[in-house]
């Protein structure tokens, strides 16, 4: 299969170009060729506009309803965990906005083990084009932008209700953790996909790491036993979605006292995690044998 | 008259083709096994997740809905037991109706020797009979070893906690049989469902106990049928019904249970008269 992207791949001289070179285009080529499959769901959704809207409104609807669920525990209290509820919003916008973007441009893969189990795969294999672009885009769906607008619009009402002392690192910080954040949640949800390749019927377990950890980084790490915040950095890392560089912008201390740098990570981790998921996926495609059917 | 004379013969059969299918049922979903483990570790997670941050609230606010910091744990653990067995997204029989209305194979179902609504129901409690065994135990054990959860001791409560599971599971029944049959009508009941699940995560106390949302909410929370689907087996199994509570509960939840069923025959009397099969 590998043989077949690298005869079909536009260029005749990247073949004899350099391997970063030929890396570079080959990233290049998956992103313009996920960029016209995704216009091509798009404009085949809009024909149907109405129900394109209910259905944008009804995800809407949806998504806030889980901040409903924690704007109703703060009647109940003043403060969870010692945080307070615009803290609780900035967690909230930025976990779901980076899980919500993640969705909207790759969340289709988590679609594998069905691919596999009915053999449409192998109709992506021979197309010429790369095959996580394209399992990446199909049924790509502007609707799932309800998540994203409504992290941002409760990350936006926390920023104004926030006291927080805004230094330059710390307005750097909040682009800088939204985008790492969603790179990360779009590698677990990578990884998790290349594991169905394997696994094809536990298409579910992937949803503890990223519905499961959305959940979980709406919260503050001081709720949690200490053990789970560590398996949170140490092991998969979703506290670099949000939860270390929310430590520094809100100047709460660190519950696992680690050193400062760790708060400045989420690069680091969000380019670790791309490495990751870039070897699970071509480990689990080297692996996949199609029925030939 | 031909009708008369099947219903005559199904009288005597009936129970035991109710019974058929719903152990088919219980079997076609035994055999996902990867799937089954793969979701029950979700639900676990989740338990834990959420434990965690009822147990934070708890911690700021004792006692705090009647409920003491055990019973509110336990509260989680046992509606994550219960979300998949009650089918609280939706799915289950529905996904095979809804299927079965886009293909059409929904004229076959029609024509059997067998009542539609009761095939699917008896379907339907053979899923949700393995999902409480396979989807159920695992997470609700894995809560009471990382937790201090408030079990029943006695073996009454359980009793009674599984004839309220049964009830919600029949009530829940007959919200998806609605919906579904909407299908019927809109041929695609995808947004409805959609709508629906919003609506069923929330007011079924899911999230939160109903006891606290505020005013005019809790009320209408309360009095609404998805209530009977989560709020009410949780409630008795951490015993925060008890005595004559309980009976009202599982009164609540027959109420709904019989009135939805009777909606969703009258919604299926009214939408086989639309029905036009293509043949060939």
């Amino acid at each position: 299969m590998a043989e077949l992207h690298l005869a079909q791949r536009p260029g005749p001289g990247t073949v004899r170009a350099g391997w970063a070179r030929a890396c570079w285009a080959r990233i290049c080529w998956a992103v313009v060729a996920w960029w016209l499959m995704a216009g091509m769901w798009t404009r085949s959704s809009m024909s149907y506009r109405t129900s394109f809207v209910l259905m944008l409104l009804a995800n809407l609807a949806t998504t806030s309803l889980d901040f409903l669920v924690v704007v109703l525990m703060f009647r109940h209290t003043a403060t969870l965990g010692g945080w307070t509820l615009p803290e609780l919003g900035f967690l909230y916008g930025t976990s779901a906005f980076a899980l919500g973007t993640a969705n909207l441009f790759v969340g289709s893969v988590d679609a594998l083990g069905n691919r596999i189990r009915t053999g449409t795969l192998d109709t992506m294999l021979v197309r010429p084009a790369p095959a996580l672009a394209q399992v990446c885009a199909e049924r790509f769906s502007l609707r799932r932008l309800g998540r994203p607008l409504q992290a941002a619009a409760v990350l936006g009402w926390s920023l104004t209700a926030l006291p927080v002392h805004w230094t330059a690192d710390r307005i750097l910080l909040v682009p800088v953790l939204l985008v790492c954040g969603s790179v990360i949640f779009a590698s677990i949800f990578v990884a998790g996909a290349a594991l169905q390749f394997w696994w094809g019927d536990a298409g579910e377990l992937q949803h503890s790491l990223t519905y499961g950890g959305a959940t979980l980084l709406q919260y503050p790490p001081t709720v949690f036993a200490k053990e789970l915040v560590a398996g949170t950095v140490f092991g998969v890392p979703l506290a670099f979605v949000n939860w270390l560089p929310a430590l520094h912008i809100l100047g709460r201390p660190d519950p696992l006292g680690l050193p400062a740098a760790f708060q400045y990570a989420s690069p680091a981790a969000a380019a670790l995690c791309v490495l990751a998921a870039a070897l699970a996926w071509r480990a689990g495609l080297r692996a996949y044998q199609g029925a030939g059917s | 008259m031909a009708m008369a004379v099947q219903t005559g013969r199904q009288e005597g059969g009936g129970t035991a083709v109710y019974l058929a299918v719903a152990a088919g049922a219980f079997r076609r979903y035994a055999t996902y096994r990867a799937a089954t483990l793969a979701g029950t570790v979700t639900n676990t997670v989740f338990g834990f997740i959420l434990a965690y941050t009822f147990l934070a609230l708890w911690q700021a606010r004792p006692g705090l809905g009647g409920y003491d910091t055990a019973q509110a744990v336990t509260y989680i653990w046992i509606s994550q037991a219960l979300l998949v067995t009650v089918a609280v997204w939706g799915g289950g029989f529905q996904d095979d109706v809804q299927e079965r209305l886009r293909t059409g194979d929904i004229a076959v179902d029609l024509h059997r020797p067998v009542d539609f609504q009761g095939w699917w129901l008896a379907a339907d409690l053979g899923r949700a009979a393995f999902h409480l065994l396979a989807r159920g135990t695992l997470p609700t054990l894995a809560g009471a070893l990382a937790f201090d959860l408030r079990l029943p001791a006695s073996p009454l409560v359980w009793a009674v906690f599984l004839v309220s599971v049964a009830l919600a599971v029949t009530v829940s029944f007959g919200l998806r049989f609605l919906v579904v049959l909407t299908g019927f009508w809109l041929h695609d009941s995808d947004g409805v469902r959609a709508v629906v699940l919003v609506v069923a995560m929330f007011l079924s106390g899911m999230l939160l106990p109903i006891g606290l949302f505020p005013g005019w909410l809790g009320s209408l929370a309360a009095a609404l049928p998805w209530a009977a689907v989560i709020q009410t087996p949780v409630d008795i199994l951490v015993q925060h019904r008890t005595g004559a509570a309980v009976a009202t509960g599982l009164a609540g939840q027959l109420a709904w249970a019989a009135v939805l069923f009777a909606a969703g025959r009258l919604a299926l009397a009214l939408a086989v008269r639309k029905v036009v099969v293509q043949g060939g």
